[in-house]
């Protein structure tokens, strides 16, 4: 019975997997396909995608015709179950009001996480990423490095399809060929923001999503996947054939019933579950590691959400894969004589270097694109081009005033028409009400061109986390604090996005919604807004100052390991869930290495 | 709210000129207010909902027309497609003024304010309510406030409710059926493949020879 209820799970596990994200999918995926016995908890509910998901749902059938509230934070087709940047009853602290210090941390309830609405953009680390200190001096190392990683990251492309090409361009990773599949036709905004970025020197590429525009190649992969394990394979060969290939319409964000994109739910858990060695236990929230005699993790304790009872499990290892806050939230919260300040915290760095993304948007309206005959402009829910950071030579060279880069992401087109699509054209109009509204309504839609800028944040002193003195969580469990800051490496960025975007837009003869912001504390989002939370227990090459090993093993613990982004030792302009996963099936291998050397 | 600060705005807009009639604010009832509770983190996504299914409407019959007569003449029925009330947008902004979140909220103090203003200035100018005004004497109210970058001192409050009851007039039209076609939106269909756009679209911006 692989969903199984609190009372039930006497059993001892090889392991416990503490999340069902894109890290605990990973995780659990890789560990049960080689075997092992595997008891996922999952703080929020069941949720089942093929039923649940809102595929052809117009907005005219939602409340608000769908818009965004703090219930349903994006839209209210979003696929994301008990989330947002607020949670009922699970609250957190900040030690400033202003948001320039302000964290603000996304959180999902429900099994499979946030990879359930996430934006599926998977792009690799290039090799300055993996030893960004090497490089300019700042921030941290990885104890690992490009060559380390590369070939998970070519697994998990196989796996969970991703599609994009290998353009050989600067810190931006080629995969090896049959990795990728072929990217979706741009639309006509694209090729026009390529044509004009081109000419000022900025590259325009095919994105990176984890989107099926193919159907996988279930004869070659499996045995790329799972050499030498047929089992693996054949289960594995099955499920690809299971997952259809995008049909060109309906928001990835909603997830998808037809398993088209990658979703922990519909592409790690049945593989997983079909292998028979998986157990999982939604409604289940953890607040403690335990520990026993001997020094070494013997379990979890957690919470039973539907009746407040409190439960234990056992095993013999136990991977944190909760996010990388609530990961940080569980060690701090586990206590005992040896840790007094938190599990695995003899560095006393469990909660530190907390990092976002660097986010600044634009939008510009393009009279060029006025006009155009009316056409389908869905594709696989955007993202067919983008801009890889193009600048490491006179960042390198010292020529401008901020340390890393940043990507662009880029959208545009004749989207699903809603609440806001034509909210705020009085700059246009001139104030048009009656048929001419009407017409300037017509003539506007499709126009629009946006770009949001994603860069790297470098670790910090002054943002982290760490557990609230008085405040707890309906549960009983104590709650997290943040503080937060940006250097100017950050909001110097964020002005240098600004001042590119506004560049693209001028090149296409367009015009800038309310003008570039050129003070980049203005420009940038508050910390948490881009939802790429990473770091709290990085990885490193020295217990002193790092709370895992290369293999996310705890230092300080030896059957405690963590696999989701709180060990990212940088945060890259790279969207992070492409890295969890290397990371999560790598730090896999490795616990499968030392429990057939009997040393877990 | 936002009393004082109607009267303030009202005041404003009402500066040097003689005043025919102002609502007299202390004798009104007092509004319905919105509910208390939302459709919540996990509300069923299958289902279709009409406004008034999560939360009752609270908007009264006179500031249903007032805002019918508003909306219609932000959207009205043309060649192409019927006019915003036709289409349910009334429905559509009871729903939202009466929702239990921050920015409704925010919205309904806006847009009743408004409403109310509009009448008084109606009844300033032409001693007839907004609805009751020919088609000539609403516009001219309009065209002060229709435009926040270029409206008077006096109507700078009343531009920006124009501008958002506007704004949300045409997002409930246009997030209608009958507003997406009016836009030409061909999407949400299954497709056997997406093949990118036309090749006279191409041509025409001169994208159809280049490298992508």
């Amino acid at each position: 019975m692989p969903f199984v209820s609190s009372s039930r799970i006497d059993q001892e596990y090889d392991v416990i997997v503490v999340g069902s994200g894109a890290a605990g999918g990973q995780s659990a995926y890789t560990l049960c396909m080689e075997g092992a016995t595997v008891l996922m908890l999952e703080a929020g509910r069941k949720y089942l995608p093929e039923s649940e998901t809102p595929m052809f749902q117009t907005p005219d059938q939602a409340p608000l015709r769908s818009a965004g509230t703090p219930d349903k934070e994006f839209d209210f087709y979003d696929a994301t179950v008990d989330g947002g940047w607020a949670v009922p009853g699970e609250p957190y602290t900040q030690t400033s009001q202003d948001p320039a210090g302000r964290f603000d941390w996304w959180r999902a309830r429900m099994l499979g996480g946030r990879t359930n609405h996430w934006g599926r953009i998977a792009l690799r680390n290039g090799p300055y990423d993996f030893k960004p200190y090497r490089r300019d001096g700042l921030g941290f190392d990885w104890p690992v490095s490009s060559a380390d990683v590369a070939p998970y990251y070519d697994k998990v492309e196989r796996l969970i399809g991703v599609y994009g090409t290998s353009e050989g361009l600067e810190n931006t990773p080629n995969s090896p060929p049959g990795c990728l599949l072929p990217p979706p036709a741009p639309i006509v905004s694209d090729l026009l923001i390529a044509q004009r970025a081109r000419r000022l020197g900025i590259p325009v590429i095919p994105g990176h999503r984890a989107v099926l525009t193919t159907p996988l190649d279930f004869k070659r992969a499996p045995a790329l996947l799972h050499p030498g394990n047929p089992k693996a394979q054949e289960i594995i060969a099955a499920d690809m054939q299971q997952r259809a290939a995008c049909f060109w319409a309906t928001p990835c964000a909603r997830g998808c019933s037809i398993r088209a994109n990658y979703q922990s739910t519909t592409v790690h858990l049945p593989p997983a579950l079909a292998t028979g060695k998986l157990d999982i236990l939604t409604d289940a929230m953890v607040s403690h590691v335990l520990l026993g005699k001997n020094g070494v993790a013997r379990g979890v304790r957690f919470i039973d959400t539907a009746d407040g009872t409190d439960h234990e499990a056992a095993a013999r290892v136990v991977v944190l894969a909760a996010s990388a806050c609530e990961t940080v939230r569980i060690l701090l919260n586990s206590k005992s004589p040896g840790f007094r300040s938190g599990l695995a915290n003899s560095s006393g760095k469990v909660g530190r270097y907390l990092m976002d993304t660097v986010g600044s948007s634009l939008r510009g309206q393009v009279p060029l694109l006025e006009g155009l005959p009316p056409q389908n402009e869905d594709g696989a829910s955007g993202h067919a081009v983008y801009s890889p950071w193009w600048l490491y030579s006179e960042q390198h060279a010292g020529k401008l005033d901020f340390a890393r880069g940043y990507h662009i992401e880029i959208g545009g087109g004749r989207r699903m028409p809603g609440v806001g699509t034509l909210a705020g054209i009085e700059w246009l109009t001139g104030g048009s009400y009656g048929k001419r509204f009407k017409e300037d309504a017509r003539r506007y839609y499709g126009s629009f061109v946006n770009f949001d800028g994603r860069g790297e944040m470098i670790p910090n002193e002054r943002s982290y986390c760490e557990i609230d003195p008085t405040v707890k969580d309906k549960w009983g469990i104590p709650v997290l604090r943040f503080h937060w800051q940006w250097s100017q490496h950050e909001t110097r960025q964020a002005a240098h996005m600004q001042k590119t975007f506004a560049g693209i837009v001028e090149a296409m003869g367009g015009r800038v919604q309310g003008g570039p912001i050129t003070d980049g504390a203005r420009a940038i989002k508050p910390g948490g807004s881009i939802i790429h939370e990473v770091g709290g227990a990085i990885m490193g090459a020295n217990p002193a100052n790092s709370v895992t090993n290369e293999w996310g093993q705890t230092w300080d613990v030896s059957n405690l390991f963590i696999t989701d982004g709180a060990v990212f030792a940088s945060n890259a302009d790279k969207n992070p869930t492409l890295t969890i996963m290397a990371l999560a099936w790598r730090a896999a291998d490795r616990i499968l290495d030392l429990m057939r050397r009997k040393e877990l | 709210m936002d009393r004082r600060t109607t009267l303030q705005w009202m005041l404003a807009a009402a500066a040097g000129m003689p005043l025919v009639r102002l609502p007299a604010f202390g004798d009104e009832a007092p509004p319905r207010q919105p509910a208390a509770r939302g459709y919540g983190g996990d509300p069923d996504l299958s289902k279709t909902y009409h406004p008034g299914d999560v939360w009752p409407l609270t908007l009264d019959e006179a500031q249903r027309r007032a805002a019918a007569v508003l909306c219609d003449l932000i959207i009205p029925g043309d060649a192409h497609s019927p006019s915003a009330s036709a289409v349910g947008v009334v429905d559509f902004l009871d729903e939202w003024v009466s929702a239990p979140y921050p920015r409704q909220r925010h919205d309904r103090s806006t847009l009743l304010e408004g409403l109310t203003w509009i009448d008084a200035e109606a009844s300033r100018r032409f001693a007839q309510r907004f609805a009751d005004l020919t088609d000539g004497e609403q516009h001219a109210i309009l065209d002060d406030i229709c435009c926040v970058a270029n409206a008077q001192p006096g109507f700078a409050h009343a531009a920006k409710f124009f501008a958002r009851f506007r704004d949300l007039t045409a997002g409930g039209f246009y997030s209608a059926p009958e507003g997406r076609q009016d836009l030409g939106y061909r999407g949400n269909v299954r497709q056997s493949s997406f093949d990118g756009p036309p090749r006279e679209v191409l041509r025409q911006l001169g994208l159809d020879t280049a490298a992508t």
